[in-house]
């Protein structure tokens, strides 16, 4: 287990050195430069050739690319070049609406799809499973940003439970904070519950199938008890899998559903950063991302490790 | 009433009627053996017995036990009988157990499922270990860490767990080697003896219940055709069926033997290494010789046997001859020229193989013509390929016709015509068959024995004939080597081998091997 656990850790830090590489790369070939974007179309030579010294923009690839990555590990992620304020500070203020936001909506769609699709898989085949999936297929088609706006008209302006959009930020208290972040979190979590209980039906209905689960009854099991202690965890591993990316997609795919609500997310600095030139912004904040999504996989693969024995080599 | 009082059982699923008329009868103590081919209904048998059926089944008639009718029981009350009173053993150990639960978790739940403490089962899991041969073996391994032997002991220990009266066993030693299966019988024997519990014992190897059963049953399209005790019953053999049965088990084909002296395929020092995983992060990776220098020729015209038990390394060395994995010693030829994963594609046209499995082998969605065409993919194709497909699948007892069809239109015994016809359209000098008949019933096993040995007379093939069943080799191979742990430790005529073997693993084989009866008048 510690070396599966190792390994595992010793491919996620060179995922994250390769990554680095790649958006650094990525970010110097894009047209433009942010010197000159900032000061104008008039601006002197020399004054644009000042700024670029000052933005850390001069001196060989190499040593920019080994500053950039030692500032990130000391906490010092640069200056942004539109705000002028520490990018940290930025994501700081992003980071404490997106991710309460990814996490909410992953734990609405796990907490609604599992049991449907256990429902679902239990009750093959009958009328129950043919409901549930025919809403999930409509959870998938249905496009989150009209759902949210329906969300919207119906429970912020018809019934004014909870506010339209905006985020109060968690100083105004943690109940204010969640009230603005439940109906984004519950348009966020629709498609992925869907996607989900499908998901969770069909590896339960594989399990079923098993010679173990045979074995299970003949011992004296009910058809329930043998899903719950046989069938289950044998079918986390696709769960598990599913809800990693999920994660994922989350943290920085909800900027369409941050618009709808004008949520300051990272989804939303990060598009920002882009149409400013902002581009210190838009690598650390890129390469913030990668580092959640990477270690989200670390995490999903330990999980994998402590559901499945035969991935713990001895 | 004590013991199992099964009377007049008839299933149907939908309107197709499964079983007809069922009954059966054991006491306590005894073993009823039950035997039929594939789709005979001799599971469908117990499965009616366990009151598991598939959904949509009907089924009428009384399972007694003990003089109690399970079939009026609710399935709460069947609940608490199964694992209890009737438990039930089954074919693949790979599969049965949950991959994802430590053994002693699994034996514990037959006791903690019905009423026991957590300790209690714990305790009891560590006894039945030891009663099923496993006392070395502690509680916390997974399936995954034993071996398929293993395997099928701990289910028997978590069948047993509560002294049920009735332990069903559905062909418990199939899957498993013969030396293994050997070992296997005799702890059920000994633990139905000992606890005086009725077991009925299903499979469709008339010589495994001759040494084991009490009583035997031949079922036949849902019906208990013969019923008796079974020395009586081999010695009488009423009905046509079973003399039918018995014939083709040990059914010799007729053959004429042709090998020519020069050989077709040598190998020499053949070895074959695989990497194990290291053992800490920077420690050279251990290596395993699952292959260490093999020799041996083939003569063309030959039908040569490759026999051992599982892992002996007969897979492995199969896959280096047909030029699928790399050897790290030694080489191999075919007339000359040497087979590598590497080697042109007219040379691999004159080797095929036929595999076992002739439901898993075949892409579904792929007509006859594709799949036997497939071969021409390395080497273009010939001219006149309707007649070549046409002529493949006439020369297997098929008709051209049938190379419009879809696999799942075959029985398993077509299928694997289907899959000797592929290995024939490329005109091969040499044809592998690993396990080819192992998967099929007796009597079909017994027409493409005959279709194998008039091949090869007609079209001058070379066969390497690979299996764990010693019948079926000594039925259709000249020569016959023994492997054992990577090395080849006896090699001679088969009738030799089997008559007077040397090597001390040929000879365990050998006695290992479930006898059927001499041949009543």
């Amino acid at each position: 287990m510690i070396r599966y656990a190792a390994s595992r850790l010793l491919s996620l830090v060179l995922s994250l050195v390769a990554a680095s590489v790649v958006i650094f790369a990525l970010v110097e070939v894009v047209p433009g430069d942010p010197a000159a974007f900032m000061l104008g179309l008039n601006a002197s030579p020399e004054t644009v050739a000042a700024l670029r010294a000052e933005l850390g923009l001069s001196g060989s690839v190499v040593s920019r690319y080994l500053g950039w990555i030692g500032g990130m590990v000391q906490g010092d992620f640069g200056t942004s070049y539109t705000y002028r304020v520490p990018v940290s500070e930025l994501i700081l203020q992003r980071i404490w609406v997106s991710v309460p936001l990814a996490g909410y909506a992953l734990i609405l769609s796990t907490v609604i799809a599992l049991p449907i699709g256990i429902l679902s898989a239990a009750r093959r085949g009958r009328p129950v499973d043919y409901g549930i999936m025919g809403f999930t297929q409509l959870g998938i088609a249905v496009p989150n940003f009209w759902f949210a706006m329906l969300l919207v008209l119906l429970f912020a302006i018809t019934l004014q439970l909870v506010p339209a959009g905006g985020f109060p930020g968690w100083e105004a208290g943690f109940w204010a904070g969640m009230t603005a972040l439940t109906l984004p979190a519950i348009a966020l979590a629709l498609p992925q519950a869907s996607i989900l209980a499908r998901v969770m039906r069909s590896a339960l209905i594989e399990t079923l199938g098993q010679d173990y689960m045979r074995t299970a009854r003949a011992k004296g099991l009910s058809e329930g008890q043998a899903i719950c202690r046989h069938g289950l965890r044998n079918a986390l591993i696709p769960v598990l899998t599913i809800i990693g990316l999920q994660f994922s997609f989350l943290l920085a795919g909800a900027i369409i559903i941050e618009n709808v609500f004008f949520l300051p997310g990272l989804g939303r600095l990060i598009f920002q950063g882009i149409t400013q030139r902002d581009l210190i912004v838009v690598e650390s904040v890129t390469m913030l991302l990668v580092f959640a999504v990477i270690t989200v996989t670390f995490l999903v693969d330990i999980a994998y490790a402590a559901v499945d024995p035969r991935l713990r080599r001895r | 009433m004590s013991g199992l009082q099964a009377q007049g059982l008839n299933l149907r699923i939908g309107e197709t009627p499964i079983l007809k008329d069922v009954s059966l009868d054991i006491a306590p103590g005894q073993i009823l053996g039950l035997v039929g081919e594939s789709g005979s209904g001799k599971s469908m048998t117990a499965l009616a017995v366990m009151q598991l059926l598939p959904g949509g089944s009907i089924c009428d008639g009384t399972v007694s036990l003990d003089g109690d009718d399970l079939t009026t029981l609710t399935e709460a009350q069947m609940c608490d009988r199964r694992g209890c009173d009737v438990s039930m053993i089954f074919q693949e150990p790979m599969t049965a157990l949950n991959p994802v639960q430590t053994i002693g978790f699994q034996i514990a739940e037959t006791v903690t499922i019905h009423g026991g403490s957590r300790a209690e089962g714990a305790a009891r899991a560590r006894d039945l270990l030891a009663r099923v041969g496993l006392a070395q073996i502690p509680l916390d391994r997974y399936p995954h860490e034993l071996s398929g032997g293993q395997r099928q002991r701990v289910c028997i220990a978590l069948a047993i767990a509560l002294h049920p009266k009735l332990l069903i066993a559905d062909e418990p030693t199939t899957a498993l080697d013969v030396t293994t299966q050997a070992q296997i019988l005799d702890l059920l024997k000994q633990i139905v003896t000992e606890e005086g519990m009725a077991m009925l014992f299903i499979t469709h190897d008339l010589a495994v219940v001759a040494g084991l059963a009490d009583e035997v049953a031949v079922m036949k399209d849902g019906a208990v055709v013969e019923h008796g005790p079974t020395a009586q019953l081999f010695a009488r053999m009423q009905h046509p069926y079973t003399r039918a049965l018995f014939a083709a088990s040990r059914h010799q084909p007729q053959r004429q033997i042709q090998a020519a002296p020069q050989p077709l395929l040598t190998i020499q020092n053949a070895t074959r290494t695989y990497r194990l995983p290291r053992p800490h992060l920077f420690a050279k990776p251990d290596a395993l010789e699952a292959v260490s220098d093999v020799s041996f020729s083939l003569h063309r015209g030959e039908s040569l046997g490759l026999v051992g038990g599982s892992g002996c390394g007969k897979s492995t060395l199969t896959r280096a001859i047909l030029g699928l994995e790399p050897l790290q010693g030694g080489k191999i030829q075919l007339d000359g020229q040497s087979i590598s994963p590497d080697m042109p594609p007219d040379v691999r046209g004159r080797m095929q193989v036929v595999f076992q499995d002739p439901y898993g082998s075949f892409n579904p969605r792929h007509r006859v013509r594709r799949i036997l065409t497939e071969p021409f993919h390395l080497q273009g194709s010939p001219t006149g390929l309707e007649a070549r497909i046409a002529e493949a699948l006439t020369s297997v007892g098929l008709s051209p016709q049938d190379a419009d069809k879809f696999p799942h239109a075959f029985s398993g015994g077509q299928r694997q015509r289907i899959a000797i016809a592929r290995a024939l359209i490329t005109r091969p000098d040499l044809i592998v068959l690993d396990e080819a008949v192992s998967a099929l019933d007796v009597s079909v096993r017994a027409q493409v024995l005959d279709l194998l040995a008039d091949l090869q007379g007609q079209l001058k093939l070379s066969y390497l004939f690979i299996s764990h069943d010693l019948t079926v080799v000594r039925a259709i191979t000249d020569r016959v080597l023994v492997m054992a742990a990577g090395k080849i430790v006896e090699e001679g005529p088969t009738e030799r081998v089997f008559a007077d073997p040397q090597h001390s693993y040929t000879r365990a084989l050998l006695a290992a091997a479930p006898k059927l009866p001499e041949a009543a008048a």
